[in-house]
């Protein structure tokens, strides 16, 4: 996944809150909590940046946590919150 | 879903909500008090419309004022929304505005037309009322007919090729015991099954006595649940069972004013829909300068988002999890808001109420207000059963016919 294009979900929205962030899916209805700012980061960056290793570092997670933000960007995935981006740029 | 990368916080996401949050993540608003049904336990007392009800216009002003706000859902119920004549309007109105709209309806307006339109937007959820898993069940709550209304609904909605309706039910003593048949049923309808807390709010006062679950049942639904629960929601409506042991999965607290909140049909905004009473009143959203203004600068909510001290319940090695459980529920039973819950998994808050009631000091606090039709309708539920006078011996004797000649019919001279 490190090395691949993703990007939000057009159909998300992202409500800042203290916390980090509320994530809603208005297609499927999924509600989500980014429950760390670092986290709502680099969902954001992730369709500014070529692969999500990039957007991690744009958002400033140091590597040890990679893997760990890999794993909660995965658990994103499942919903639908974030996606694969097919073209290999930034859209 | 919960993301917890890195390193685990617990509690900390709990502790923000219950602090408040400057909007509510998604909030109830009850569109007209206007019902052609009259369930025995409606939450909201609903009946007749109110003539303060909001206009068209008031209705989009706070659809706009939501999406200023980022509330990204709002759930619509009644009464029964759809007899607004503008309701189709306004849910329209909502989505265009990306307010996404999930509403509550006893299905007897979802036709075959509606039905299609509803297949053919995205951003609409659906709930179907549902009381029982059979007529006899439904229709003893929420009167004659309801049952195949409901039914007929969500055949429409299926045959429209709607994805994914709800079937919302409240648990009561009668259906517990089909929890297995609900879920089938919701199977059939390609539905996904929603189960609630019954509240003692509204017309539930009184009949809640009768119809909560009891102890046994409390411990039945809660293992369903643990067994069954993933693909089946409960709008975290009973965090109360977490003191059997392991937290129900979702948010376990009292969102009361702090994440969650009211709009009734005429702009008066409440801590929670099970707490339509003045002392749950936070303002009135036409009156006091908007909904936003409400929901940040309330004294009620500020109230509700300090730090609580627990009461009795602090000192219980399940608080962490129930929290006190249900504040509407405590109110409505005449407990105090910092005591136990009336339905304590723990058995507390019936020793409570027994307390209580031996004491004389037990108060049900008065409606507020109540929309109920003046004379009853052939909607209304009978909620009469046929069964034998328990004190006939032996207690399955038939009852003495009245044509019956013999002096001494019926007549059982005691042992000696």
């Amino acid at each position: 996944m490190l090395d691949e294009p993703w990007t939000l979900s057009p159909s998300v929205a992202l409500r800042p809150e203290s916390f980090g962030a509320l994530a809603y899916h208005f297609g499927n209805r999924k509600l989500t909590f980014l429950k760390r700012p670092e986290l709502v980061a680099v969902v954001r960056a992730l369709g500014e940046q070529p692969d999500v290793r990039s957007a991690l570092v744009a958002a400033g997670v140091p590597e040890a946590q990679h893997a760990a933000y890999a794993d909660a960007l995965a658990g994103l995935a499942r919903t639908d919150m974030i996606r694969p981006r097919s073209e290999g740029v930034a859209a | 879903m919960t993301i917890a990368p890195a390193r685990p916080t617990p509690g900390t996401l709990i502790e923000e909500f219950e602090l408040g949050l400057d909007a509510p993540i998604c909030l109830t608003w009850e569109l007209t008090y206007a019902c052609n049904l009259e369930c025995a336990h409606c939450l909201s007392s609903s009946g007749r419309r109110d003539p303060r009800e909001l206009t068209t216009e008031q209705c989009e002003a706070v659809i706009d004022e939501l999406q200023r706000m980022q509330v990204f859902y709002v759930n619509i119920g009644g009464g029964e929304p759809t007899i607004r004549s503008d309701f189709w309007h306004l849910l329209q109105y909502a989505v265009d505005h990306q307010v996404g709209v999930k509403f509550s309806t006893n299905g007897s307006r979802i036709t075959p037309e509606r039905a299609q339109f509803l297949a053919s937007t995205d951003y609409v959820d659906v709930q179907i009322s549902l009381d029982g898993a059979t007529a006899e069940v439904n229709d003893y709550v929420r009167g004659p007919g309801s049952y195949d209304t409901a039914l007929k609904a969500l055949q429409n909605l299926q045959d429209a090729g709607f994805q994914d309706a709800k079937i919302s039910v409240v648990c009561t003593r009668q259906n517990i015991g089909q929890l297995d048949e609900f879920k089938a049923l919701a199977d059939r309808f390609g539905a996904t099954l929603r189960l609630t807390r019954l509240r003692p709010s509204g017309r539930g006062a009184d009949v809640w006595d009768e119809l909560h679950p009891l102890p046994e049942q409390q411990r039945e639904l809660y293992d369903w649940l643990m067994a069954r629960g993933e693909d089946v929601l409960t709008g975290d409506s009973f965090f109360h069972l977490a003191a059997f042991g392991e937290p129900l999965p979702g948010l376990n607290l009292c969102g009361a004013g702090r994440v969650v909140c009211l709009i009734d049909p005429i702009g008066d905004v409440y801590a929670c829909p099970f707490a339509i009473h003045d002392n749950f009143l936070a303002g009135n959203l036409l009156t006091d300068g908007g909904f936003k203004q409400v929901w940040q600068t309330s004294e009620l909510f500020r109230e509700l988002r300090s730090p609580q001290t627990g009461g009795a319940c602090a000192k219980c090695e399940f608080f962490d999890t129930c929290r006190g459980g249900c504040m509407a529920a405590k109110f409505f039973t005449g407990l105090p808001l910092d005591g136990p819950d009336p339905e304590c998994v723990q058995g507390y808050g019936e020793s409570a109420l027994d307390q209580l009631n031996q004491s004389g000091g037990r108060t049900i606090p008065a409606a507020s207000q109540d929309h109920s039709k003046a004379g009853p309708t052939r909607n209304q539920p009978v909620m009469l059963t046929l069964t034998r006078r328990p004190d006939l011996t032996p207690p399955s004797a038939p009852p003495t016919s009245a044509c019956a000649e013999s002096p001494l019919a019926g007549f059982t001279p005691p042992s000696i």
